[in-house]
């Protein structure tokens, strides 16, 4: 029998003082929007078009959201990422842009791929900067209201049902208000080739433009995709994006998913991705955020038979007033499954960086391996990080890993550089680049990882 | 010209005065060993002619080739053609060491007005010089000094040396930790860059080095001054009696050269 459970360092790790009076952290209720003011916000949305299966999903998460509320600062799992700021935006569902955007307009944002990708603007499909698979293929990938007009069989079966009924409010009001997404279904035993890009672009001006963004992705047994989704803001407005997306992995399934968050400084980027693995499926999860003031990531996977694994990779880059959040769930619900969680993080300025990775291992679920590693760099005095495992372990026979660290620059290894001619701040770049590594390079697609370095070699050029 | 002139050079890390009005000069063509017990100043010596911030200098001065050495941030110095093989040279996770050596390289040329060097270019000046430090290729696809060994990490000091050719190196304490083979590669791979218009700073606590990188002249530091200068054979009369005997400075400390 093999129980391990090594703790590199304490549990809690908050490497600075806590920031002094960090907004939310302490004092009133916050005084902005409550509950009901933004369910009245966002209306009834598409009430009367909906089938009736939806509606019935609606309006039970909007009787959770009002139930449950906002979070505030004595809520566990918000303790260290305050949004109060984002209740204070007058929010509204963005609208529809009047000025279309063009090619050239998005082709910056394309990461060179060509293939199939499906465009949202202020969380609105558009058909003619997407380029979709002819219907009937290995690959099925439409936007979701198309979807549902169609009555695709995999929406009922799984829309919101992946997330839970006990998901975080955000991902109940995304339910309630969710305008469109994508629908992406891989056939049994297909192997999808190139990858699929979901690209996402805000361009409101408007402070509290608000857009509700939900994708479903159904990979058939044995099949494998990949799945490239990314935010990016054309504006410096506060806008705010409320994104869910559903996985399901059939038996043996492959997904890659790489989720890249570089939305404006001022943007709040609240965001979940729920799996569902069925016997033998792996996916990939990288997560890449580094833009908005406030950015949460909720991953969550479920394993529901045995001998599936998941690798959980993310790489945080944050400055100014930026604050990161990864939130991840490891449910070894199953025997013999394998988790691997690794997340780097970069902070500078006042940024502060939340990490939180709850392994659950149920009483059944023997010959578990997980294992979860959190590392963070610290290029100023005044970033913070809080970073915290959460292991519940129920079964005997597993092995359980996880580690945290919060460092600085390693100034032996700055001045080695320097020593051979390399100037200050290339010499920060380079060790910038290097912490990151080990994230940038587990990501299969050749143009993320160019784009991620260039960013790294770009972004800690001049601090703030 | 002098190549290296310090004068007076007084020192303190941490509060507390390491070097204590050192003087010394090199001459281009010049191999200058400085010996001395543990704690005299040797490394202190090193990592200030380098430019490491801890190390406040707090009075003399330091003209290489004519320039004000100490005015200069350490990759200046590097660029102007200084270079500190470490004596525990660091190891960098994630950095690439033909990146590195390239991207300094290419930092150095620049300086030095000549045009960067292509990867193709650098691969084949790379594969000459291993070949001098018989350095296992395949370190340089790891990264920087990540799992050397110690004698592997020494090598790829002076394979570093080799690649950037400075005008004066400055080795602290190259030879410690080395078995007999690796301490032959490596002064082997010193000898062959010596050349007319280059120097070496050498710093070690034993005359066994110098058996294999002879020196032009050797220096004795004791408590942060150098207190007796003499040729090679003095080294020889340190490794038989020890530093002990040393106790009265020589008539004209700050006349280095003898």
């Amino acid at each position: 029998m093999t129980h391990s459970l090594s703790k590199h360092q304490t549990p809690r790790q908050t490497a600075r003082p806590a920031a002094p009076a960090a907004p939310g952290e302490a004092g009133p209720p916050h005084p902005g929007l409550s509950l009901a003011d933004v369910l009245a916000a966002f209306g009834q949305g598409d009430a009367d078009s909906a089938p009736a299966w939806l509606q019935q999903r609606r309006q039970t998460a909007r009787a959770r959201a009002a139930r449950v509320g906002f979070p505030t600062a004595k809520d566990e799992e918000w303790r260290f990422t305050p949004i109060a700021p984002l209740l204070r935006l007058p929010l509204h569902p963005a609208q529809l842009p009047a000025q279309r955007l063009t090619a050239e307009e998005i082709a910056p944002f394309a990461f060179g791929l060509e293939g199939c990708r499906l465009v949202f603007v202020d969380g609105y499909f558009c058909a003619e900067l997407s380029s979709l698979p002819a219907p009937g293929g290995d690959l099925q990938a439409v936007s979701l209201r198309a979807a549902l007009a169609g009555n695709a069989p995999e929406l009922e079966r799984h829309l919101g049902r992946v997330a839970g009924e006990e998901a975080m409010v955000f991902t109940a009001l995304n339910t309630a208000f969710f305008r469109d997404g994508a629908l992406l279904c891989a056939a049994p035993g297909k192997v999808i080739a190139q990858p699929v890009h979901l690209l996402f672009l805000a361009t409101a001006g408007a402070a509290g433009a608000s857009a509700h963004v939900r994708n479903l992705i159904v990979a058939g047994a044995r099949s494998e995709m990949k799945v490239l989704e990314t935010y990016a803001s054309l504006s410096d407005a506060p806008h705010f994006t409320n994104t869910v997306t559903e996985l399901v992995l059939g038996a043996e399934a492959r997904v890659d998913h790489c989720k890249i968050q570089e939305e404006n400084q001022a943007a709040f980027h609240l965001s979940a991705v729920h799996a569902q693995q069925e016997r033998g499926s792996h996916w990939t999860s990288h997560s890449i955020s580094t833009g908005a003031r406030l950015a949460r990531h909720q991953i969550q996977t479920i394993f529901r038979g045995e001998n599936a694994g998941c690798l959980l990779n993310g790489l945080y880059l944050v400055r100014g007033d930026q604050l990161a959040d990864h939130h991840t769930v490891v449910d070894h619900a199953q025997p013999r499954c394998e988790s691997h969680e690794f997340y780097h993080g970069v902070l500078d300025g006042r940024a502060r960086g939340v990490f939180n990775g709850k392994i659950l291992v149920r009483q059944d679920a023997q010959k578990t391996n997980a294992k979860q590693t959190n590392r963070n760099l610290l290029l100023s005095d005044e970033a913070v990080v809080h970073t915290k495992p959460q292991l519940e372990i129920f079964a005997d026979d597993v092995k359980c890993t996880h580690g945290a660290t919060v460092g600085q620059m390693d100034e032996e290894a700055v001045f080695y550089l320097r020593s051979r001619g390399i100037g200050l701040e290339h010499a920060r770049r380079i060790l910038v680049r290097a912490f990151a590594s080990d994230v940038v390079e587990r990501i299969p697609l050749e143009t993320v990882r160019a784009r991620l370095n260039l960013m790294l070699t770009e972004r800690f050029k001049d601090k703030p | 010209m002098e190549l290296l002139d310090i004068r007076n050079l007084s020192a303190r890390v941490e509060g507390r005065t390491i070097l204590k009005n050192l003087s010394l000069s090199l001459k281009a063509g010049e191999v200058h060993a400085i010996m001395g017990p543990n704690g005299s100043g040797k490394s202190t010596l090193a990592q200030v002619l380098a430019g490491r911030a801890e190390y406040e200098v707090t009075s003399g001065s330091v003209l290489f080739q004519g320039a004000d050495l100490l005015a200069m941030k350490p990759e200046e110095r590097a660029r102007a053609g200084v270079f500190l093989a470490f004596q525990y040279p660091v190891e960098i996770p994630g950095v690439n060491s033909t990146y590195f050596l390239r991207a300094a390289l290419n930092e150095c040329r620049k300086a030095r007005g000549l045009a960067e060097l292509a990867p193709i270019e650098f691969l084949k000046l790379v594969k000459e010089k291993s070949k001098i430090l018989q350095l296992d290729p395949a370190l340089l696809n790891r990264p920087v000094n990540e799992g050397f060994s110690g004698g592997e990490k020494k090598r790829n000091e002076i394979f570093q040396m080799a690649v950037l050719e400075p005008t004066l190196a400055i080795l602290d304490e190259t030879d410690s930790g080395l078995d007999i083979d690796a301490l032959k590669a490596v002064a082997a791979g010193v000898n062959k860059l010596r050349r007319p218009d280059n120097a070496a700073l050498v710093i070690t606590h034993y005359q066994r080095l110098l058996n294999y990188i002879v020196p032009d002249f050797v220096h004795v530091l004791v408590d942060g001054r150098i207190v007796r200068s003499g040729g090679k054979e003095l080294a020889f009369t340190l490794e038989e009696r020890g530093y002990d005997w040393i106790s009265e400075p020589t008539a004209a400390p700050a006349g280095a050269n003898p």
